[in-house]
């Protein structure tokens, strides 16, 4: 089981599903990035289960997945830095207060 | 003295083992992130399941990406979360409603994706090596440093505007006057809707 590419991927896909349904349902934007989070891991998760599977690709893959973490860093510390500051303005981190544009 | 060949009284290999309870620790904590009430026992919950994510990369045969995982998720970004709930934490205590009121819809379409992606993958007929290939840490710095020196330096300017930006975003604005909304932000915390 743990040898072969397909349960890696439906690990993965399951992940993702996870962290999909959190980005959708939940109402705290801090939530929903780390519903993102769960996302971009499971996306790592595939990447690094096709370079484990694939002669000669197992370095590529993980160089990859190094740059897809340092731009999830980036894009988290962005993330925060704008939840941050909506959360100055309207004293709630929850999304569906956000309806000034709305009313 | 050595391990059995099998996991005792259930016959299974150690790496099955292994991997399942890595998977379910993995699976078991997302779930309670997404689910649970306290944003901050999400977020502690959210560690947890990076750190078994982290333990799935040392048996797929990458060490280096399981130590990235542990220093750059587990160190780095979980503490960031954990500021930012702390910033944005109510006194009040967590908010009754956690979900939207449409959250069956999200429901809806998370089931339908992964049910459409595991029957792709079960369908697809994977060109796939029986074993697991180990990806060397040389190997890895090699073609960071030579294939891809040039998305490396481009990753190091992104990284740093992210900081500033990051920096900018959240400073407070001193010439410009908070906008305190606190009658609403309470009330709507007590409705809880």
């Amino acid at each position: 089981m743990s040898q072969s590419l397909e349960a890696y991927l439906v690990l993965s896909v399951l992940l993702f599903g996870i962290g999909m349904f959190g980005f959708l349902a939940k109402r705290n934007a801090i939530a929903m990035l780390m519903s993102i989070e769960l996302m971009l891991n499971a996306v790592n998760l595939a990447i690094i289960a096709f370079g484990a599977f694939t002669p000669e690709f197992a370095a590529r893959a993980s160089t990859f997945a190094l740059f897809v973490i340092a731009v999830a860093a980036a894009e988290a510390t962005v993330g925060l830095a704008i939840v941050i500051a909506i959360y100055r303005n309207r004293r709630t981190p929850l999304v569906d207060e956000y309806a000034s544009m709305k009313e | 003295m050595g391990l059995p060949e099998t996991v005792p009284y259930l016959d299974w290999r150690w790496d099955d083992f292994v991997f399942l309870l890595l998977a379910g620790v993995m699976l078991g904590s997302a779930l309670l992130v997404v689910l649970g009430r306290d944003i901050i026992r999400s977020a502690l919950w959210l560690i947890l399941s990076l750190a078994g994510l982290a333990g799935v990369y040392g048996l797929l045969g990458s060490p280096f990406m399981a130590i990235s995982q542990v220093l750059v998720y587990m160190g780095a970004v979980a503490v960031l979360i954990l500021f930012a709930v702390m910033i944005t934490a109510s006194k009040r205590g967590p908010v009754r409603l956690v979900f939207q009121r449409q959250w069956w819809i999200g429901a809806i379409a998370a089931i339908v994706l992964v049910l459409l992606m595991v029957t792709t993958i079960m369908l697809t007929e994977w060109n796939a090596t029986a074993e697991v290939q180990v990806a060397e840490p040389r190997d890895i710095a090699v073609m960071v440093f030579e294939d891809y020196l040039l998305a490396f330096e481009a990753l190091g300017v992104l990284l740093l505007a992210a900081v500033i930006g990051g920096l900018y975003l959240a400073k407070r604005d001193d010439d410009m006057p908070e906008t305190n909304i606190p009658d609403t932000a309470m009330r709507n915390d007590e409705e809880g809707a």
